[in-house]
């Protein structure tokens, strides 16, 4: 079998000298045993892997190439140069110079150097005459120089100039020193990967090398199912109501009428909630069969009269309105329906009532926001009950998501009163 | 929530101190205001229309201040300052006044007959002896312009117009007429008009044409012109030129119509209420006599200041706070519901004002007397409510299968309940009226025309997305769907569905039978004909996957329980 890679380049390193300056360039190794230089690299990696046989260190080396442009110049000359040639004894207009291959770079160049001069006012236009009689192309020169290795030879200014008219690339090589290690030997030792039940059997297993598991790299990921993020979130929240005694409401109605929706809820039927681009209405059923009659009637005087110790809005209200079906623009309908069936218990007993489902608005979609969205709402009823009660119930729920400090600010609800926003926020860091 | 945008500097001049941007932001949060943006005119313009149309443009630093919808006293400037003013106590709430002229003196307005059917209400009054500056006559165009866009509904409810009462005279008639027969120069224009031609004339102005369709079609439009014959307003279109306001106005006559009375009168209050602040009599506001069609005449404005009585411990009980009454009542005064203790101490009569036609309930004052306590003052307590929860059957359920499905190698994918019309049924080989869907009447596009019938349009749409992730996708959803059902009170109700799908290079029937033999393993439903569930199979049905045109042959299944 033919020598691989790494241990050709173990036998090389064996015929160094022992000490320090002892080693091997990884290019030089390369070019001598014909090799591509990534090849070489690979053998090093692998036998840096099998632990102390080889000391490798990395060393980074910066040469000067010719770019593209720079082939160019060196073959042809500089573009200031082929301008000057090119300009004859009795001059050439300006306009003609300027078409020629290269002569934006050249011409700004020969008049730094005070090669050429133009005479603006010269008959027919702006001429360019020579200003001296020959020239040398200095740059083509140092590009020759950098070809044949000695790039070093230029200064520090002249290398940046012609770096800078992009004729010469700065180009780094990482190379490996390579050394001698500890554990030395010329025999590249084939090591297992897999625990066979025939190594087993036989025994073998006890003198086999095996190679190292690679913990630097990522396991095998498992193919399991998935939770959606938001439902995750969901289930979360329900835990943490359930937890809290809250009672799950029913909400197994995307559809509502505006009657639970917006009338049952003092909204008044002008309110721009109810417009057409707030609220999704609908065409099939567009009206609800059914509403509470008796407690239709209520809701109808207070609106436009007033009662329960309210002026009420003073308004016509319509039934027709009312009866006006559309998608739930909140889950508050469901709990107004709850209060409903709790208040026609008869005897009041009291409650706590969640609900997280989904509800709808009629609106333009953005990057935040979508025409369906989830809505957690939470219902208390009982005697005796303050603002404070609803504070900390709040403080309560938020505590158990992991935040703890709330702030809270006055707001409207057309049905709630006192109403706030809730707001939490972190303390700045020290 | 509507936004007031506020030179800062007036502001602070007006409110007598300056604060940080930080220090009124909170002053804010207190009072239940929000401060938006702090911003300038330029910066508007720029982030509009770009940086170049800026050049020039005033740099005088602005801040939008977010105010609850039912505070129609907080929309000007004039407004925000005497709230925050009299919340930090620094002035009292000024008093009112309706100064009715001597017999014969006050200014008319007649209401004919012809308004009945288009326009029926209208309301005026008058700030005498006022005076303008730039600023202030920018904000009274302004607090017009927000009345409009809220409470009188763009127009719709009620129409301001303002005038300069001395190029008019009266006794002024509201009235309508048929198009033709209006003729007027209206305002900033160079010419007569008929009312026919103005409505051509602004069908482009891209503010007025929102409001021609209130009376376009009708066959006479509302007209109010004084005793020579001057157009005033046409309204709730536009005012006549002869009457505007100009920075010398002095006499200002102030006329709402609409087709809603109570608004008409809380709007006309608030305007003169904010305003009257600029009269030569501070808080003076003459009144005007109106004379409906039956007769009956009304004196206007109506800045009626309403008394109601709240116990202070129905306060402290709501709240969870132990205030005494008096300094409830100071409290409630901060608010601008200027207030006392009465009877033997325990009771506290509230006065609420013109400008508070938001407090309509105890509950309002109950609200008020929290917000100027501070809400974060109060001490947060537990309720005492003892209840064992419930979990809704359904939900449990649900929640149980999730797992179970997600531990089967099924990713959960969560999908529109809305969707069009082919979704659930051209591209499921039905026919639409066969799905029983319910349609919405007014979709913004194509997607949102029906609710779904079934969950399948959704997994297929998200397969389709995601078809070049590595292969095999499992993809399941439990959710509801949505039917018309005549047995419900809407007419309509949801149900929850279970669909999971396999998409892979190869076919896969078993995998989702497995997965279906697993799940009614968990519900103990037996794989028998008597007393469990078969799988009949059912024609083929096509599906167009969304993105391409290509066809897929799903085999429908019938799964009786």
């Amino acid at each position: 079998m033919s020598p691989s890679v790494a241990e050709l380049l173990l036998q090389r390193l064996e015929r160094t000298p022992p000490g320090p300056e002892g080693g091997l360039c990884s290019l030089e190794a390369a070019a001598a045993l014909g090799l591509d230089h990534q090849t070489l690299v690979g053998a090093v990696k692998s036998l840096q892997a099998l632990g102390e046989v080889i000391e490798a260190e990395t060393r980074a080396t910066t040469r000067w190439e010719l770019s593209a442009e720079g082939e160019e110049v060196l073959r042809d000359g500089s573009p200031e140069v082929r301008l000057f040639r090119s300009v004859p004894s009795e001059g050439l207009p300006q306009s003609d110079a300027m078409k020629l291959p290269g002569a934006q770079v050249g011409f700004s160049k020969a008049m730094a150097n005070k090669w050429l001069r133009l005479d603006k006012g010269a008959p027919g236009g702006p001429r360019i005459f020579r200003a001296v009689d020959a020239v040398q192309d200095v740059v083509q020169s140092s590009l020759r120089q950098v070809q044949e290795g000695n790039g070093s030879s230029l200064s520090e200014r002249e290398r940046t100039d012609l770096k800078r008219r992009k004729l010469l690339l700065e180009v780094t090589l990482k190379s490996y020193w390579i050394r001698k290690g500890s554990a030395f030997s010329t025999a590249v030792v084939r090591q297992e990967t897999d625990l066979t039940p025939e190594m087993i059997a036989t025994g073998s297993w006890r003198k086999l090398p095996f190679k190292a598991y690679n913990f630097s790299a990522l396991g095998l990921p498992p193919t399991c199912g998935h939770l959606h993020p938001l439902l995750k979130v969901r289930s979360q929240l329900r835990q943490i109501f359930l937890e809290m005694g809250f009672t799950e409401m029913p909400t197994d109605n995307f559809v509502e009428s505006s009657f639970w929706n917006f009338d049952a809820l003092f909204q008044p039927q002008q309110h721009p909630a109810r417009d057409q681009h707030d609220t999704f209405f609908l065409q099939d059923p567009a009206e609800a069969p059914e509403l509470p009659a008796n407690y239709m009637a209520r809701v109808k005087k207070v609106h436009s009269q007033g009662g329960y110790g309210s002026q009420g809005y003073k308004y016509e209200w319509k039934v027709e309105e009312a009866r006006k079906n559309l998608l739930r623009t909140h889950t508050t309908s469901a709990s107004a329906r709850a209060l409903y069936h709790l208040a026609r218990q008869g005897k009041f007993t009291p409650v706590k009532y969640f609900s997280i489902d989904r509800v709808f608005r009629n609106e333009s979609l953005d990057a935040t926001h979508l025409a369906e969205f989830h809505q957690v709402e939470g219902v208390v009823a009982d005697r005796g009950l303050t603002l404070g009660h609803l504070m900390g119930t709040l403080q309560q729920f938020f505590t158990k998501l992991g935040i703890s400090k709330l702030r809270f600010k006055p707001a409207y609800n057309p049905y709630t009163e006192p109403s706030m926003e809730v707001f939490s926020y972190h303390e700045a860091p020290p | 929530m509507p936004t007031v945008g506020v030179k800062r500097d007036l502001l602070f001049e007006a409110l007598g101190r300056s604060y940080t941007d930080e220090e009124f932001n909170d002053l804010c949060f207190e009072f239940g205001l929000e401060l938006d943006e702090v911003t300038s005119e330029k910066d508007i313009i720029s982030k509009e229309k770009g940086e170049g149309k800026a050049e020039g443009a005033s740099e005088t630093v602005l801040y939008k201040i977010d105010v609850p919808a039912n505070r129609y006293d907080l929309l000007c400037l004039e407004g925000l300052v005497r709230g925050l003013q009299v919340f930090k106590e620094r002035i009292n709430l000024p008093r009112y006044e309706k100064i009715i002229p001597a017999k014969g003196e006050g200014q008319k307005m007649i209401i004919t007959e012809e308004t009945v059917k288009i326009r029926p209400y209208a309301v005026a009054a008058v700030l005498r002896n006022i005076t303008f500056t730039k600023e202030r006559y920018d904000s009274f165009i302004d607090l017009q312009e927000k009345l409009h866009q809220n409470i009188c509904r763009r127009r719709a409810l009620v129409a301001i117009g303002t005038h300069d009462l001395d190029t008019i005279s009266g006794p002024f008639t509201f009235t309508a007429k048929a198009p033709s027969e209006i003729k007027f120069k209206p305002l900033n224009q160079s010419q007569e008009y008929t009312a026919s031609q103005i409505m051509d004339l602004y069908r482009t102005d891209s503010h007025l044409r929102h409001y021609l369709h209130l009376i376009e079609n009708k066959p006479r439009y509302p007209v109010i012109f004084d005793s020579n014959g001057v157009v005033l307003s046409m309204p709730p279109i536009i005012n006549g030129d002869h009457s505007k306001i100009s920075l010398k106005t002095r006499n200002v006559f102030i006329e709402c119509t609409g087709t809603d009375m109570t608004k008409a009168k809380i709007v006309l209050d608030i305007i003169v209420t904010m305003f009257s602040e600029y009269c030569e009599k501070q808080f003076t506001v003459e009144a005007v006599e109106v004379t409906y069609p039956n007769g009956k005449t009304h004196i206007c404005p109506e800045l009626a200041y309403r008394k109601e009585k709240v116990k202070p411990e129905l306060i402290n009980k709501k709240l969870g706070i132990s205030e005494t009454p008096s300094s409830l009542a100071k409290l409630l005064t901060r608010m601008c519901l200027s207030s006392h203790v009465t009877g033997n101490g325990n009771n506290i009569e509230v006065e609420i004002p013109p400008t508070r036609a938001d407090v309509i309930h105890a509950c309002d004052i109950v609200e008020d007397a929290a917000i100027a306590y501070g809400y974060n003052n109060i001490q947060m307590v537990i309720p005492k409510t003892y209840t064992i929860a419930n979990q809704l059957p359904l939900n449990k359920l649900t929640e149980l299968l999730r797992l179970d499905l997600a531990a089967a190698g099924f990713t959960e994918a969560l999908t529109f309940a809305l969707c069009s019309t082919e979704d659930i049924a051209d591209k499921l080989g039905m026919d639409i009226s066969a799905t029983n869907a319910v349609h919405i009447a007014n979709p913004k596009t194509a997607e949102f025309q029906v609710a779904r019938t079934t969950l399948l349009p959704g997994l297929l749409k998200t397969i389709a997305a995601n078809r070049k992730m590595p292969l095999p996708l499992k993809l399941f959803e439990i959710s509801d769907i949505v039917v018309k059902d005549p047995t419900k009170d809407v007419g309509a109700r949801n149900y929850r569905h279970l669909c999971a799908i396999y998409y892979n290079k190869s076919p896969g029937f078993e995998i989702i039978h497995g997965l279906l033999d697993r799940v009614m393993q968990l519900l103990e439903v037996p794989p028998n004909e008597e007393n469990g569930y078969t799988i009949k199979a059912t024609e083929a049905a096509i599906q167009k996957l969304s993105r391409d045109d290509m066809e897929i042959p799903c085999s429908s299944t019938d799964i009786g329980i």
